[in-house]
């Protein structure tokens, strides 16, 4: 009997599956870091400075203190002691330079920095005391303005983090030459301001004080592990005395990447009071840390008269803190999209007294492939093509900018399949849709490109006295969907229902995992789980084979099947040995094996790996209001192999929202003069509510990828956010003739 | 200090005598005093939707109220319209068309999409995403959100 007749399970792995955690977040059971009550809690209000630059002089407390309840106010002059080295404050996700530390000394460096904590029994008394504290200052010069110190740009300090966000290639070919011959030319530039993350959980850590300084945190964070490192490092403790637990997260987006400061504050009081303490942020404080950077782009793009894409140029200046070089890859992208041969690229950082910028949501490709798709756009439209036909004319087959192949490719699949979807063959030239009442009507398309990112990362598998299969990691989830596909790879590997797979997660006492978050998550730990689960099959048969009576007799683990909890005898399908079996056999103990999986490094520099979308979307645009309404859009996505067919789809529906923010909604206003950031709550700064969001549609497109990981996943992630946002841009010109420079587009713009 | 006011709240059917400061909103007195965690906060503010709750038959942000304002109400919250393995056609709904994803504003679009539906008031989508649009969703998930409603709306899981 052949395999193939034997009985399979139909795989977990690309079928839809509903989230393992869903029950617990529709019920209200799901339990986020601020919602752990221990007993005798003290609950931590936050008070943060009200000058941009300086050094605190005095800091008047006695009337916080006097409200009752108040038990301790915190502050550079009463905490416990801290690390004296740069290296001690660094986490996994930080940039170049000398990390802020809160409450280190009087210096102030950013506006709202945070410089006192408010402890008292309730979280009202601590509130109302917070506002009772007078500081006093001696205020410093200061500078927040992004465009009046483009003079003072300069070159980031490479980091170990220029390992994921590679700095710009030398320029090749001549650009001058080029662009100076081109027949059709596009000057502009692209701006868009900070943004912040704004996840609707704010910031929020509850450490349980456990005695002989130790400490159990329930914190927010997108990585257990990273936050077990910086706290213990910045606080002189034993890691094994940090215990970091985050099931529940609500929302990242990058916030969570790098551990803010009320995890620390929360730590440090809860070590000095000897006490269970809670510090939560309000929405405001949430506008107090790493945000999406502001950047200034400009871009020269120049093409032949038949359509080839011949001079690229790409310049950023974004800013980053006196303190980090935050960067991102902002200007790589075209160069891999096209394959255009006189490149010139240039990214600048301008230090500025502003705290240092953070990931957020597609960091880099989302800033930089909007500048290019728009250029694109403006450059087709200088040569009469059609925006497609223009694309599929600079098709790269291969990575011009490294001369490396891709490891996998289908971005003209996707560029077929939602052109197709969306009728694209009815777009008309700029500015003659007919209008719909007082509505212009635009199309609009671009193209999307992400890294696929591979790290090592440790799993265990754990086949359990029950004969069903655990498996562990410290990785968490923002709801991302991780939990559940991590289980989906593990009993297709076992070959067991998905009903008899376990996840523990989210706790730092695991095995360690990198932080959530670059689009690397699935195939990063993904595949560590895999390798985990394959070296517990291996074990499982190893025994499998020393079975009174030798049962297998000389098969090997080719010969055999791992089916519905049993091994099934190719040869002879009435041979099945329980997994229960080899569980008794091992004298009742469970089987346990941990796995790191370390990806070839070798392998993967030989190829460019990247995801790759297409969205192509249609804007109304109110012809007197300037009001822009996106009525609908498609988006096609490469990117290797999908696990879990419903959440990846949502995956791409939030993106494809966040696309929209960028294009139409969100930034956060810096007053110049007093080096504060202006709207920071929800009704001052928007993101799009349920009306705001036209049909979206989702497509996957088929493609297979050996040299990623072994899962041959990319990641989902960035990708749907990235080609969302141009195509927008692009759709509002082909409504109403205007270049969108500056993001978010608003009435005014028009 | 204002001393504690003695109120009665009515929760998830069951009454419940509280001694509460006068400034405590209803969304702490929910969270700190019941330890009803299902009730989220998001902004504080009235901005954001995530502590939805339905008072008095109405749907209301919790923040903006004081507790001592719905002394003697009657409020569900997320833990009061279901539980797991004994759900509310909403909050399956839910699940079916995977309408959350970090799950943080995912109680308040629940309490306040079924709320929605008994008020009446929506038809069509449109109506249904504008009536909707108090609740925010940072991940995205608001077209699934949307569809959940609908089915429940037009008895698909009645």
């Amino acid at each position: 009997m052949s395999q193939s007749t034997l009985p399979q399970p139909k795989p977990e792995i690309g079928r839809p599956r509903r989230r393992i955690v869903g029950e617990q977040k529709v019920t209200g059971t799901a339990t986020y870091a601020a919602e752990y009550a221990p007993e005798n809690l003290l609950h931590g209000y936050v008070v943060n400075a009200k000058i941009t630059k300086g050094r605190i002089t005095g800091i008047e407390e006695r009337a916080a203190r006097e409200v009752e309840g108040v038990v301790e106010i915190m502050h550079h002059l009463r905490r416990p002691k801290m690390g004296y080295f740069d290296m001690q404050y660094s986490d996994i996700d930080a940039p170049p330079g000398s990390p802020f530390r809160v409450f280190y000394d009087a210096n102030v460096q950013f506006n709202e920095q945070p410089i006192a904590l408010v402890l008292a029994d309730t979280f009202e008394a601590a509130r109302y005391a917070a506002s009772l504290i007078e500081v006093s200052y001696e205020e410093d010069p200061f500078d927040v303005d992004l465009h009046k110190n483009l003079d003072k740009a300069r070159k980031p300090k490479e980091g170990i983090d220029s390992i994921l966000k590679p700095m710009p290639p030398d320029d090749y070919g001549d650009f001058d030459r080029a662009f100076g011959e081109a027949a059709a030319t596009y000057e502009g530039e692209v701006y868009h301001r900070s943004q912040h993350h704004n996840p609707l959980e704010m910031h929020a850590t509850t450490t349980v004080y456990e005695g002989k300084g130790k400490v159990t945190v329930y914190d927010k964070t997108q990585g257990t592990t990273n936050s077990q490192m910086y706290v213990s490092s910045a606080l002189g403790l034993k890691m094994s005395d940090v215990r970091v637990i985050a099931p529940f997260v609500g929302g990242g987006f990058g916030s969570g990447l790098r551990p803010q400061y009320q995890v620390l504050l929360s730590v440090m009081a809860a070590l000095y009071l000897k006490r269970n303490v809670r510090v939560q942020l309000d929405r405001e404080q949430m506008y107090t840390f790493g945000h999406r950077p502001e950047t200034l782009q400009r871009v020269r793009f120049g093409a032949s008269a038949d359509g080839k894409l011949t001079a690229v140029s790409h310049e950023a200046y974004a800013e980053t803190s006196r303190f980090e070089d935050y960067h991102e890859t902002v200007v790589n992208h075209a160069g891999v999209l096209y394959p255009v041969e006189n490149v010139h690229l240039d990214y600048q950082l301008v230090p500025l007294d502003r705290f240092t910028p953070l990931d957020m949501r597609a960091p880099g490709g989302l800033t930089g492939v909007l500048a290019v798709e728009t250029a694109m756009d403006q450059l087709a439209d200088r040569l009469q093509m059609d925006p497609l036909e223009f694309r599929l004319k600079n098709y790269a087959e291969r990575d011009q900018s490294t001369g490396k192949p891709f490891s996998s490719k289908e971005l003209r699949a996707c560029y077929s399949q939602a052109a197709e979807r969306f009728g694209w063959d009815q777009r008309k030239p700029t500015g003659q849709h007919p209008r719909r009442g007082n509505r212009l009507v635009g199309h609009g398309m671009a193209s999307g490109i992400w890294d696929a990112i591979m790290l090592p990362a440790k799993a265990t598998a754990r086949l359990t006295t029950e004969g069903k299969l655990l498996i562990q990691c410290a990785l968490n989830d923002c709801g991302q969907g991780a939990y559940t596909v991590m289980s989906q790879i593990a009993a297709d590997e076992l070959g067991l229902p998905f009903e008899d797979v376990t996840f523990e997660y989210a706790d730092s006492k695991l095995d360690a995992s990198p932080v959530q978050g670059g689009s690397f998550t699935t195939g990063v730990v993904g595949s560590a789980v895999k390798a985990a689960c394959f070296a517990l099959k291996d074990k499982i048969f190893h025994l499998a084979q020393i079975l009174d009576g030798f049962p297998l007799g000389d098969a090997l683990l080719p010969d055999v099947t791992f089916t519905g909890g049993e091994i099934v005898l190719h040869a002879d399908p009435s041979v099945r040995i329980p997994f229960t079996e080899i569980i008794a056999f091992n004298k009742g103990k469970a089987l346990e094996v941990s796995k790191t999986n370390i990806p070839n490094p070798i392998k993967l520099k030989r190829y460019t790996r990247n995801s790759h979308a297409a969205s192509f979307v249609e804007v109304e645009v109110d012809a007197q209001l300037g009001v822009v309404y996106l009525t609908r859009a498609v988006t096609a996505v490469a990117a290797g192999r999908i696990m879990n067919t419903q959440t990846a789809r949502s995956q791409i529906l939030g993106g494809m929202v966040w696309g929209i923010s960028m294009a139409l909604r969100e930034e956060t206003l810096l007053d110049h003069n007093m080096g504060k950031f202006m709207n920071t709550n929800l009704a001052e700064y928007h993101v799009p509510v349920h009306a705001d969001i036209g049909e979206l549609d989702v497509i996957f497109v088929e493609e297979k990828d050996d040299i990623v990981n072994e899962l041959g996943v990319k990641g989902l992630g960035e990708i749907g956010t990235i080609s969302m946002a141009p195509a927008i841009a692009n759709a509002i010109f082909n409504a109403t003739g205007k270049v969108v420079t500056q993001f978010p587009f608003k009435l005014g713009d028009l | 200090m204002s001393s504690p006011h003695q109120i009665q709240l009515t929760v998830n059917g069951k009454t419940q005598q509280l001694s509460v400061r006068p400034w405590v909103s209803l969304l702490d007195a929910l969270r700190h005093h019941l330890h009803l965690h299902g009730t989220k906060k998001g902004c504080d503010h009235g901005q954001c939707g995530a502590c939805t709750v339905i008072c008095d038959g109405e749907r209301v942000l919790s923040c903006l109220n004081l507790a001592v304002m719905k002394d003697g109400s009657e409020i569900t919250t997320i833990e009061g319209l279901g539980q797991p393995g004994n759900l509310h056609p909403l909050q399956e709904a839910f699940l079916e068309h995977d309408a959350y994803q970090c799950g943080y504003c995912t109680p308040g679009q629940i309490c306040s999409g079924v709320a929605l539906i008994e008020e009446g008031h929506a038809t069509t989508r449109e109506e249904v995403k504008e009536l909707m649009s108090g609740n925010l969703c940072r991940c995205g998930a608001n077209t699934n959100i949307i569809d959940a409603i609908m089915a429940v709306k037009d008895g698909a899981h009645e």
